[in-house]
């Protein structure tokens, strides 16, 4: 096995084309543009034999990949922030048309002002659109997970396009080691594409044309029981590269030193990463805390995080902000534990505008909600300078 | 190719959702002809969407995607660029959009595609209105015509596709009217032989739209071209070609007839001449037209 | 004709999707053979392809899906196509 040191983006790109997908169409965006150029790199080697689409909009790339997907390849593409809110209507397109697309989001703030830092809204605002989500922590798991995805999203009983986010330069163009499989042993664990349904001059269907309520509603129905299916094959594939390759990042959500926890955080992304070091400080300090890392966001883990509530209280850290309402993952969290009004939920807003977020922020929001002086939810190192 | 002679395969079903008259059947049915069943469509929001009927089944009886209102272009990339990989480069990648999702909404996806060379033909079919909505005004939409958003009348002149088409150099592009099968056909089957993108736009007078008695369709056309309200050309590699009795009205073999000789027929210009006839207003489309011609034999001739 | 177990908006071909579309029709077409020139233009021209072509060149009209719309008529040159009020006595 091999050791690339590379930022996340040219990981990203490795991952891509080992998956061998037959289309990739995509257009650039601080900070996706070195994915897109990583894989073009490979386009001018050799070793990307597919087709490289150079569309002329994000709304676009995911209209080809739709195409291209619907005509029975694999597709890939990559995008952050605007880009993602562009092609919007056709990430609900591509999830209602059950079609098996990778793409991978760097989470860039959205604007205005020009802002190309990390906060998660630009994925959160996409949650509803049928796409299963993952968000990762560091190179090797943006790697793990993209092959991962291709396997998950191809299943029969899945065929939902996978989204797979990770924090503007903070993972996108930073550099950091992971380990690389042989093409071989990718290929063993990543069988060739079989489309479910195509376009196909031998067996003339048409595809999305009028449909009626209640043959519109078994869609939706037929959407849930996939995304409620992942919630046991997202940790049975994780456990099958773990196998294979040694290396596991938690199943639906990755949990660090939780067995005897009495405070459990809950956070995602580089924050998510930085937890760990945060919880090892507090260990010291002798408080009984451990880490639930969200690595999938959709399907939501509702399951496993009222079982952990039953143990212990949550603290949840959110890089992004539904106005009018709060954090996104503490509303989602709160509303998992609606049958369990003992379990106390403390909610943290922090480093939205790409705000930095270190150890250090993260143990002092940890032994504010410790402390029993936080409030439900506020927004860390900001309402006290307010 | 004379009219007996044509294909007899129909990739159109009988007893689809289309108004009596339709012009985008009566297009679809022409363009087959040339296309046959090797062949895979990508269409976007527009009548021809509504045409292909209700799930479970559809009156097409070749392979369709729908996809969003803008992104008709950029789907066929995503199709041709799937076919090629898989070697069925023999299959015609067709998108048949409307004027609304050609001129307008899906002018971006369209140039793109055309200027990255996708090896498809991107067909529209321009009823000069969004017409499944309702009848609202298009980029394409003449000079006077009522639409719903419209209602004095449009004050603008429409887009001259075919000039923007023009400058993406592209191997063919071409202007026709379901009035003229042959035309369409010989269009058609040109572009299905060349490699790289192609353009061509079919004039589809629509009775609901331009609100006349809907056995007029083929009548409506002939008389668009007639009047110079419509020319039919092709231009292969930069080199433009009038044809029929528009290439008779470029080389002034014959004059075109007055457009008032259209337009008095629908209904959409009809406060044109009720209660009192707009002179003005018509003596400036017939100069607008005029000089649309003029401008064909500077650049053309 | 493959069914896909796909859940999600495929349709397959079928003649008459919107049902016997001959109903909306409010005049319906009728031929007089002996005025036909064979010339096949109704055919090319009819929206809803429904003008069959008869072995001897002559056209019959498929009236379960006819939509009425007088087109054949309006183009047929010799006017061998006539419209007819539907449900008149013959």
């Amino acid at each position: 096995m091999n050791v690339m040191i590379d930022t996340g983006n040219y990981i990203a790109a490795k991952a891509a084309v080992m998956a061998k997908p037959d289309v990739v169409a995509a257009y650039p965006i601080t900070p996706q543009t070195t994915l897109v150029e990583g894989i073009a790199n490979y386009v001018a080697s050799g070793d990307f034999k597919g087709e490289y689409i150079c569309v002329e909009s994000e709304h676009s790339a995911m209209s080809a990949c739709i195409g291209a997907s619907s005509a029975g390849v694999r597709t890939f593409t990559g995008t952050s922030s605007h880009g993602l809110l562009l092609m919007h209507e056709m990430l609900h397109w591509a999830a209602l048309a059950r079609l098996p697309i990778v793409m991978c989001n760097i989470n860039r703030v959205i604007g205005p002002g020009w802002n190309i830092w990390a906060d998660e809204n630009d994925s959160l605002s996409q949650r509803d659109t049928g796409w299963i989500q993952f968000y990762c922590s560091s190179n090797q798991e943006i790697f793990d997970t993209i092959l991962q995805s291709f396997k998950l999203a191809e299943n029969k009983k899945v065929l939902l396009p996978v989204m797979i986010s990770y924090n503007a330069f903070i993972l996108s163009h930073t550099s950091m080691p992971a380990y690389i499989p042989s093409q071989k042993e990718i290929d063993d664990f990543l069988p060739t594409y079989d489309p479910q349904w195509k376009l196909d001059v031998t067996n003339p269907i048409t595809f999305g044309n009028i449909i009626g309520p209640e043959h519109y509603e078994k869609v939706r129905w037929d959407m849930q029981k996939a995304q409620d299916y992942t919630k046991k094959l997202i940790p049975e594939i994780a456990n099958e590269w773990k196998k294979k390759f040694g290396r596991h990042h938690g199943d639906l959500l990755e949990k660090y030193r939780c067995e005897d926890a009495e405070y459990i955080l809950l956070s995602m992304g580089a924050i998510g990463a930085e937890s760990k070091v945060s919880i090892d400080n507090l260990r010291k300090e002798n408080i009984k805390i451990g880490l639930a890392r969200v690595r999938t966001f959709r399907p939501f883990p509702n399951e496993d995080i009222r079982k952990l509530a039953q143990q212990a209280q949550l603290i949840v850290i959110d890089r992004n902000i539904s106005i009018g309402s709060g954090g996104i993952l503490f509303n989602e969290v709160t509303s998992s534990l609606y049958e369990q009004v003992d379990t106390k939920v403390t909610g943290f807003i922090a480093g939205l505008g790409g705000k930095d977020v270190n150890f250090k922020d993260i143990e002092n929001m940890c032994k504010k909600a410790i402390s029993g002086k936080a409030k439900n939810s506020q927004w860390y190192g900001f309402e006290e300078v307010m | 190719m004379a009219i007996k002679d044509l294909p007899k395969t129909e990739c159109i079903l009988p007893g689809s959702a289309a108004c009596p008259g339709c012009p985008a059947t009566l297009g679809l049915r022409l363009v087959y002809k040339a296309l046959g069943k090797n062949s895979i469509m990508i269409v976007p929001a527009c009548c021809t969407a509504v045409i292909e009927s209700l799930y479970p089944n559809t009156s097409f009886d070749i392979p369709t995607m729908n996809i969003a209102f803008e992104a008709a272009a950029a789907g066929a990339s995503g199709v041709e660029a799937a076919l090629r990989i898989q070697g069925k480069t023999d299959t015609t990648v067709v998108a048949w959009a409307g004027d609304g999702g050609t001129y307008d909404i899906g002018i971006q996806a369209l140039s793109g595609a055309l200027e990255r060379q996708t090896n498809f033909i991107y067909i529209c079919y321009n009823n000069q209105i969004y017409s499944n909505t309702g009848i609202q005004r298009s980029g394409a939409t003449p000079k006077g015509a009522w639409t719903t958003t419209t209602v004095g009348g449009k004050n603008e002149f429409r887009k001259e596709m075919g000039e923007i088409i023009k400058a993406h150099h592209i191997p063919y592009a071409a202007q026709t009217c379901v009035s003229y099968p042959e035309d369409v056909y010989n269009k058609v089957k040109k572009a299905k032989e060349i490699k790289g993108p192609k353009y061509i736009e079919i004039l589809a007078p629509c009775p609901p739209g331009w609100r006349f008695g809907m056995e007029r369709t083929v009548e409506m056309g002939v008389l668009a071209v007639e009047t110079g309200a419509w020319a039919l050309f092709e231009c292969e590699n930069d080199e433009m070609r009038f044809n029929g009795k528009s290439k008779l009205i470029l080389e002034k073999k014959i004059e075109r007839k007055p457009i008032e000789e259209w337009i008095k027929y629908q209904g959409r210009f009809s406060h044109l001449f009720k209660p009192t006839k707009d002179t003005k207003t018509l003596k400036v489309i017939e100069e607008h037209t005029d000089q649309m011609w003029n401008r064909y034999r500077q650049c053309y001739l | 004709m493959k069914k896909y177990d796909v859940v999600t908006t495929i349709s397959y071909p079928k003649k008459g999707a919107m049902g016997k579309t001959g109903n909306w029709r409010v005049f319906r077409p009728v031929v007089h053979k002996e005025k036909c020139v064979k010339c096949q233009r109704c055919w090319i021209y009819c929206p809803e392809g429904t003008i069959i072509q008869n072995k001897d060149g002559t056209v019959s009209i498929d009236y379960d899906y006819c939509k009425g719309c007088g087109v054949c008529a309006n183009v047929c040159k010799v006017k061998a196509i006539t419209m007819e009020r539907e449900g008149k006595e013959k």
